[in-house]
């Protein structure tokens, strides 16, 4: 069973010295990678034939997609070791991930947003993945929500780990939804089964986005993490003192 | 370069985003920090020994 290993990664003093290591990498990472892929996008890639210069919006929006389905998986994955195990930092990370990934979601939406409206003529329109995405951030907002919304706080947790796990349906249905439907939206930049048709020379600054946005995302989440464990602790603390005056 | 007026929104909303919630992230792991500090003589010791790498202790 992998259960022994997590719990000893689990241990809040671990998970802080482990943290304290890797958060500087991820930050720089995320910086360096961010920097160099959206500068690259903006100034330095072709413009599409067909849609101008709007296209260096992909460069925030794909990355800020993939971000936002990842972030809901890492929702879904929190519960299912809360559940099963009783991972003691599963639920914190779930609290910490989830402002994070609606974040995500509601960037790709605005950016979508405003690449359709050059393209398509319009804001919005209630495409099969432009929809998905919209019930992803619902889905955000309903576990970010759930968990402030019980007085014990371990009801709140049982709560939204039901709804990550419920909500994880829609992960497929908005990767797929332009496969399954004819869609406005066009078909997926990267696939598992095949190389991307791009031309190289928008790929790489779209990887290193996509590289630049996922350490970004890791440095954001473990610091918020590390914060919420150090804030238990003094919860812990405070409370061990206040019991002792008594 | 055109589209320029749906480009440079586009940008701003994403460096907007990532910075608001990279520092507001790093100020309340700051504050973690040194409240804890203040009440846990022990974490004192132990979040200079953080950054030093995960195998240690």
């Amino acid at each position: 069973m992998a259960a022994p290993n997590l719990h000893r990664f689990a241990n809040p003093g671990q998970f802080l010295r482990l943290s304290g290591w890797l958060l500087p990498w991820l930050a720089i990472g995320g910086t360096v990678l961010t920097a160099v892929g959206l500068g690259w996008g903006l100034f330095l890639s072709p413009a599409d034939w067909q849609q101008g210069d709007s296209v260096r919006i992909i460069y925030i929006h794909v990355p800020a997609a993939m971000l936002a389905s990842a972030g809901y998986f890492g929702l879904a994955v929190c519960a299912v070791l809360s559940f099963v195990w009783r991972h003691p930092l599963a639920d914190l990370a779930a609290v910490e991930i989830g402002p994070v990934g609606a974040g995500a979601t509601a960037l790709c939406l605005a950016t979508g947003s405003l690449w359709g409206k050059p393209m398509w003529g319009a804001w919005w329109v209630w495409d099969a993945r432009l929809t998905s995405m919209l019930v992803l951030l619902f889905l955000y907002l309903g576990h970010i929500a759930l968990i402030r919304a019980f007085d014990n706080p371990e009801r709140g947790y049982r709560a939204a780990a039901i709804l990550a796990l419920i909500g994880a349906a829609d992960l497929p249905v908005i990767k797929f939804s332009v496969d399954w439907w004819n869609t406005l939206h066009q078909p997926a930049t990267f696939k598992f089964t095949s190389a991307p048709t791009m031309y190289q020379g928008m790929v790489w600054p779209l990887l290193i986005s996509v590289a630049g946005f996922s350490f970004g995302f890791g440095a954001i989440v473990t610091a918020r993490l590390r914060a919420a464990v150090m804030e238990r602790r003094i919860r812990g603390l405070m409370m061990a003192r206040a019991q002792e005056a008594a | 370069m055109t589209h320029l007026t749906y480009i440079i929104p586009a940008y701003a909303l994403a460096v907007v985003m990532i910075l608001a919630y990279a520092i507001s992230a790093r100020a309340r792991m700051e504050r973690a920090r040194k409240r804890l500090a203040a009440i846990d003589p022990r974490a004192r010791d132990s979040s200079a020994r953080d950054t030093k790498g995960p195998h240690r202790g």
